[in-house]
Formats: C-alpha cells, sequence, structure tokens
C-alpha cells in the first residue's frame, strides 16, 4: 500500500460501502441497485447512508425479482451504464441464473465481440450464521463454472475496499462473493487505500511444508491453523485464491513446487467444487512436485443445518486443517 | 535361471559410475570365472574388471565410452548349456547404493520380482535427478510410501560415500583421462567421501606398540645376503605377512562391518596403500596373504605397484581387501593413524624404523624400532581385541623365520 500512511479504523462492511461511495462518485455511470439496498440501508447494512448522498437515481430499490433486476443491470451495463446490482445471498442469484448464465455470461460471445457486458453483481455468501439450508450456501464455485463472467471473492479489508472498481473497469461481466461472516470484521486499511488487481492469488503467509489454498472467510480459518501449526514447526504457505474464475494457477502451483503438499480449503461441498478443479490443476501442471496426495476440506454434504454445533461441524474448521496437515507432514517436519 | 547380468562393478566405497572403456570379449565368447571381459575407467584409472561366472556373452549392453552408475547392466551372459535366448528388452540402468557391499557374485533380485514400491511423485523425479535407487530406499510415509525427505535422505547418506554421480547412461564425449586434472579432483572427492563417512559413521579406536625390530631386521638381512638382487626380500613384505599371521590369530579385524552388522571374512586380503604419482591413493588388494610365501608375497607387491603405477588394476584389486595396511615409514614418519576404509574394520599402519632406547631385561640398548598402530572400528571390536592382535603381530616379526 502507498501514498498517505495514515491507518483508518475500518469494517469489511465499510470497506464495501467506501468502495461504491468511491465509484459512484468517480463515474456518474455507476449506480446501486437491489432488494432494500435504498430507504433499508442494504440487508447487511453495507449501503447504508448511500441513498442519502446519492439520492434515489442512483440507489435504487427493486422489486423481490432477482431475475428482472439483474436482466435490468445487463440491459444498462450494456447500454452503456456501470450498474452494481446487489443480491441479497447467493441463493436468491438462482433466481437470476437465466439472466446471469444465459445473458450476461453469453452477450459479448453471441453478439460477434458487439456488446459487452461491465455489469458488477455483489451477493452475500456463506454460512455460519444460523440462517440455514436456504441461506447458507457457497455457490461462487458453481459460477465458476461459467465461461464468460469473473468471479471474485474479496477475504480482506484491502480486497473488500479495492476490488470493486477494477471490477467496474472490466468490459465484462464480474461476480463478487461477499462472505456474510466477514462483514463485522474489524481492522485498518490506510486512508489512500485504494483499487487492486482483480486476478492474481496472494500468498498471505509464507511457510515451506505445505500450501493451504483457499479464499474468502476460509482464509482466516487457515490462517489460524498456520499459527496452530508453527507451534509444531510446520510452516504452511497460505494461498488466498481471490478470484475463482480465471483461477490464477501460477501462484497455487508455485506454493506447491516449493512445499509440495497442497490442501484446499473451500466451503463449497466438497463433490464437484472449484477445489476439486484446484487439485486437478494441481495433478495437471505440478504433479511431480508432490510429495503426498492433494487434500480437500470443504464442507459436509448435507443441506446447512441450523443448529449451531450442527452447523459448525459442518463447516470447514481451523481444527480440520491443522489435524489434516499433521497427517499430510507428520514425521518429516 | 539360465541368463545372469554382468553389471558395472562397484569399485570401492567410493564409486558411484563408471565408464566402459573397452569390451575384451564379443558376443559368443565363451568367458570363465576371473577372466578379465572389460576395461572400466574410474576415478582410480582404468581397471581391468573380471567376471564371476562360467557362461557365453548373450548380449553386450553398454557401449565403449558410455558412463553408467554403479550396478548398470553391462551384459547379459548366458550359462553354459543354456540355449540361446531372444534379445530381451534393453534394461533399465539399477544404480545400487553406493556403499554396497563388494558381491559381484549375487546379482540383486529382478526388478519384477519386487513389490510395487509407492513412492510420491517428487520423491521419484528427485530419485532421478540425485541417482537415488528407490529400492534402497526406506519410505516413511503412508502405508511405507518413499516421500521426498527419504530421498534427500537416502541422497545424503550417498553423497558421504560417492562423488556427485553423473546423470545415468550419459555418453562421455571423450573419456577422462587420468593423468588429467578433473580426475585428480575426482579423485580427491572420492576419497574425500570416503574418508568423510568413514570418520563420521566409524567409531575409531587406536592402540600403538613399539617392536623391536632387530631380529627381524637380522633375519631379512642374513636371507637376502643368500639371494641374488633380483630376489631380495623388501622388509614390507614380512610386515604384511606378520599382519596376515596376525589377523589369523584375531579374525574379527579382518572383514566389514555392512548395515549394522560384523561380518568377518575367511580369506585375508590384505588392501596396501599405494600413493600415486599424480596424487592420491589406491589399496589394492594382495589376495589371501596368509596364504602366500614371503617370495610369492613380494612378487605379488611388485606386480601390484607396477600395475598401478601404469593404470593396469583389476576390479578384484580394488573390491576384494578385508583390512588395509599403510606404510609411511618411507617418508620419515614415525606413527600412523589411520582412517579406517570402509567397510573394512580396521587399519593398521606403521612408521619408519628408528633406533631408539630399548630397556629390556635390566640392560638399557640401542634398538631399531618400529611403531605399528592399529586403527579399528568399535562397533566391531573392543581394544581387548586389538591389543590382542598388535601383540600377536610382535610375535609374528620376531619369528621372522617361520613367515
Amino acid at each position: 500500500m502507498s501514498g498517505n500512511g495514515q491507518m483508518v479504523p475500518m469494517t469489511y462492511r465499510e470497506a464495501v460501502r467506501e468502495a461504491m461511495r468511491e465509484a459512484m462518485r468517480k463515474d456518474e455511470r455507476v449506480f446501486l441497485m437491489g432488494e432494500d439496498v435504498g430507504r433499508y440501508g442494504g440487508c447487511f447494512a453495507v449501503s447504508k447512508g448511500l441513498l442519502q448522498e446519492f439520492g434515489p437515481e442512483r440507489v435504487r430499490d427493486t422489486p423481490l425479482s432477482e431475475s428482472a433486476f439483474v436482466g435490468a443491470g445487463i440491459g444498462a451495463a450494456m447500454n452503456g451504464m456501470r450498474p452494481i446490482v446487489e443480491v441479497m445471498t447467493v441463493n436468491f442469484s438462482l433466481l437470476a441464473g437465466d439472466q446471469i448464465l444465459n445473458n450476461a455470461a453469453t452477450i459479448l460471445h453471441m453478439s460477434g465481440g458487439l456488446f459487452n457486458v461491465p455489469l458488477v453483481i455483489r451477493m452475500a455468501t456463506g454460512a455460519g450464521r444460523q440462517v440455514a439450508a436456504q441461506h447458507s450456501h457457497s455457490l461462487e464455485g458453481w459460477f465458476a463454472h461459467i465461461p464468460g463472467i469473473k468471479v471474485i471473492t474479496p477475504a480482506t479489508l484491502e480486497d473488500a475496499r479495492g476490488m470493486l472498481w477494477t471490477a467496474l473497469e472490466d468490459p465484462d461481466p464480474v461476480l463478487i462473493f461477499e462472505h456474510a461472516s466477514l462483514y463485522n470484521m474489524a481492522g485498518e486499511l490506510p486512508a489512500s487505500a485504494g483499487p487492486v488487481d482483480i486476478d492474481r492469488a496472494r500468498v498471505r503467509r509464507s511457510g515451506a511444508d505445505v500450501s493451504i489454498i483457499t479464499y474468502g472467510a476460509c482464509l482466516f480459518k487457515a490462517l489460524e491453523a498456520a499459527e496452530t501449526l508453527a507451534r509444531d514447526g510446520i510452516e504452511a504457505d497460505v494461498v488466498d485464491l481471490r478470484t475463482l474464475r480465471p483461477l490464477d494457477d501460477e501462484t497455487f502451483l508455485a506454493s506447491v513446487a516449493k512445499t509440495h503438499r497442497a490442501v484446499i480449503v473451500d466451503e463449497g461441498w466438497r463433490s464437484v467444487g472449484i477445489s476439486a478443479e484446484v487439485s486437478a490443476r494441481i495433478m495437471e501442471r505440478a504433479f511431480y512436485e508432490l510429495d503426498a496426495p492433494v487434500e480437500r476440506i470443504c464442507s459436509v454434504e448435507v443441506p446447512m443445518p441450523y443448529a449451531r454445533h450442527l452447523e459448525q461441524a459442518a463447516l470447514p474448521q481451523a481444527e480440520t486443517i491443522v489435524a489434516t496437515v499433521q497427517r499430510m507432514v507428520h514425521a518429516h517436519v | 535361471m539360465p541368463m545372469s547380468e554382468f553389471r558395472m562393478p562397484s569399485l570401492g566405497a567410493d564409486m558411484a559410475a563408471g565408464t566402459l572403456v573397452a569390451w575384451k570379449v564379443k558376443p559368443g565368447d565363451h568367458v570363465t570365472r576371473g577372466m578379465v571381459v572389460a576395461e572400466v575407467e574410474t576415478d582410480k584409472g582404468i581397471i581391468e574388471v573380471e567376471i564371476f561366472e562360467d557362461g557365453v556373452i548373450e548380449q553386450l549392453i553398454v557401449q565403449p565410452s558410455q558412463k553408467v552408475p554403479v550396478g548398470t547392466v553391462l551384459a547379459l551372459l548366458r550359462h553354459n548349456g543354456a540355449p540361446p535366448a531372444p534379445p530381451p528388452p534393453a534394461p533399465v540402468p539399477v544404480m545400487t547404493a553406493a556403499g554396497a557391499p563388494p558381491a559381484p557374485s549375487a546379482p540383486p533380485a529382478p526388478a519384477a520380482e519386487r513389490e510395487r514400491v509407492r513412492v510420491s511423485p517428487v520423491a521419484r523425479r528427485l530419485a532421478a535427478e540425485l541417482g537415488v535407487d528407490l529400492s534402497s530406499v526406506q519410505g516413511s510415509g503412508p502405508h511405507g510410501a518413499i516421500e521426498r525427505a527419504d530421498v534427500e535422505a537416502a541422497a545424503a547418506r550417498k553423497a558421504a560415500v560417492a562423488p556427485p554421480p553423473s546423470a545415468p547412461v550419459t555418453p562421455a564425449r571423450e573419456p577422462e583421462r587420468p593423468a588429467g586434472g578433473d580426475a585428480q579432483a575426482a579423485m580427491r572427492r572420492a576419497i574425500a567421501a570416503a574418508m568423510a563417512r568413514s570418520n563420521r559413521d566409524i567409531p575409531h579406536y587406536y592402540l600403538e606398540t613399539r617392536i623391536d625390530m632387530s631380529r627381524p631386521l637380522r633375519w631379512l638381512e642374513a636371507e637376502n645376503q643368500k639371494r641374488s638382487v633380483r630376489d631380495r626380500l623388501l622388509p614390507a613384505v614380512l610386515l604384511i605377512k606378520a599382519v596376515a599371521r596376525a589377523l589369523g590369530d584375531v579374525p574379527e579385524l579382518n572383514g566389514y562391518w555392512i548395515d549394522d552388522c560384523h561380518q568377518p571374512q575367511e580369506a585375508i586380503n590384505i588392501g596396501f596403500a599405494v600413493a600415486l604419482r599424480q596424487g592420491g591413493l589406491v589399496t589394492p588388494a594382495i589376495h589371501h596373504a596368509d596364504l602366500k610365501s614371503l617370495d610369492e608375497l613380494m612378487e605379488a607387491l611388485r606386480d601390484l605397484i607396477t600395475r598401478v603405477r601404469s593404470g593396469r588394476l583389476r576390479s578384484s584389486d580394488l573390491t576384494d581387501g578385508t583390512v588395509t595396511v599403510t606404510n609411511l615409514g618411507d617418508l620419515g614418519v614415525e606413527k600412523v593413524y589411520g582412517v579406517i576404509y570402509p567397510p573394512q574394520v580396521a587399519l593398521i599402519g606403521f612408521g619408519k624404523v628408528t633406533e631408539q632406547p630399548w630397556a629390556e631385561g635390566g640392560m638399557l640398548g640401542i634398538r631399531p624400532v618400529l611403531t605399528a598402530t592399529l586403527a579399528a572400528d568399535h562397533r566391531a571390536t573392543d581394544g581387548r581385541r586389538g591389543a590382542q592382535f598388535l601383540e600377536a603381530l610382535t610375535r609374528h616379526l620376531q619369528e621372522a623365520d617361520k613367515l
């Protein structure tokens, strides 16, 4: 980070809000729309105050029809606007699935390259808040399956603050998945914090013994596990994927080439998920670097339970990561 | 099995690879045990390699000027009476551990009979890069899987006993000449590796004794007066024979320590350290020194030194030593504290014979005195055995007429 070194206390929620505020100030084509984003201030209070600052033209409450307002966003984007569409949580994005998959992702291709769709869709993802089986999905891996869109998963304050602008500058649809459990995460950001890239993974912690490859809220479980492992002398390289489509293969492959062991931590279900994709790429391109089979730590394949202890049991946890890594590394360190 | 494999021999604990210089046989030739069939260049010069089985050469696999790791199949041998076989697929070079005991008559089991070894991909790649034989590596992973750390550990052990190996089956553009600076450097590295391994792995103990040489030297002088100049005996021959006799009395010092196991040898083959003019040394073996007369020993010693200096050593010269004798007396040294040549378990050092005051029977006199030292592997023997050896050595020297 550069420029003004003064640090400002901030939550993840405020970082996203600052990002939207900055975007709307910098570019009059940018506007926000979605359910309850205006008068209510957003289901997760992310857009609180933006209606007062930018007015109802640019902060628009929509009817409860994801298909309609995502479709409207696509149309606005094709006509020169830079819409930010907020879908409350990822499960509701299924109602806009046709718009995302069949329109946003395909129009550039189907128009012979004539029409870009510079649309940004933000949505909350993930479990851990006892909102049960219908509001706790991690479906970012599903969307990462689709060519024609980008899928980004800011985990840190810096990325929550900086990825939005870069996404808006992108000529094609970008889906931003914000893990709902991160909104209250507090920290500090430089007053000068600004745009960051959306195409590179980052090594958040450096270590030589194992690569823990993750994204989103699981990053912090991975970092916690890494600290525990370090007390046993096991040094983990923690890779934050940041972008699930396109995956930044080079960064995690370089990590695996260094550590020769990889465990992927992903809150999505295990089967046919993003972790399977990362694992396959490691197998394809770093097979001869591997000293142990690639492991995956994912959510248990059940509809997310409501009861807190069951929900926690279904999710990847730092303790699971620690135990898995210890088994992989066993006597060699 | 009607066929056997003739492999690149390990001509000492410090050899990792050798260059085939020339074949002395061609397919179809009948060979007998002990016959020189090939010339191999090592860090110690060009060695004539003998075969250890009788049979007919079926196929020559490695061609002259190819450099291959120890253990690589050089040729296929059909046993007498067996029908000619169709040519087998080209065998993959297999390296045995560089520190493996010299046991050319017992080829390792064919790979097909072994269970599939679980090896992690990076371990397999690393093993190929480092020239580590995976069949010699103990895996520490799940279900005995060999992992990177296991290969690295094996490579570290190997590096301690061998110079850095070249890539398997790399045809050398020009065979290195032993007189060249590279060859000298390679020999230095080989000695460095063997001696470093020795000092690291072998808990040496040292004993020394002073030996009154008046009687043996008097006997030798009288004996030599009876002989023509050409047939005269050198004092070194007395020392070698006395060592051989003493080893017969204390056989524990004659043999090897391999894989945590003491393996005394029946044959007493004394490796005699010979310095090379261009630097470095070799310790070719005088076979069955205990069974040879002094004249035969003199002949054997002369032959060895001639062949060392002309670079015509044989594989059995280098692999068969069961103990080492080093004599630095010529250079004025009084005592030698040697470093054991692995996997042997003892080294006997002789210094210079000097006139020294000698008290005996209440009288003080001046005697020619030789200091003999024993460096021995404490894993294999204890000081008491070592002391018995030096005592026996002294006794045999005093009875030079019976040697």
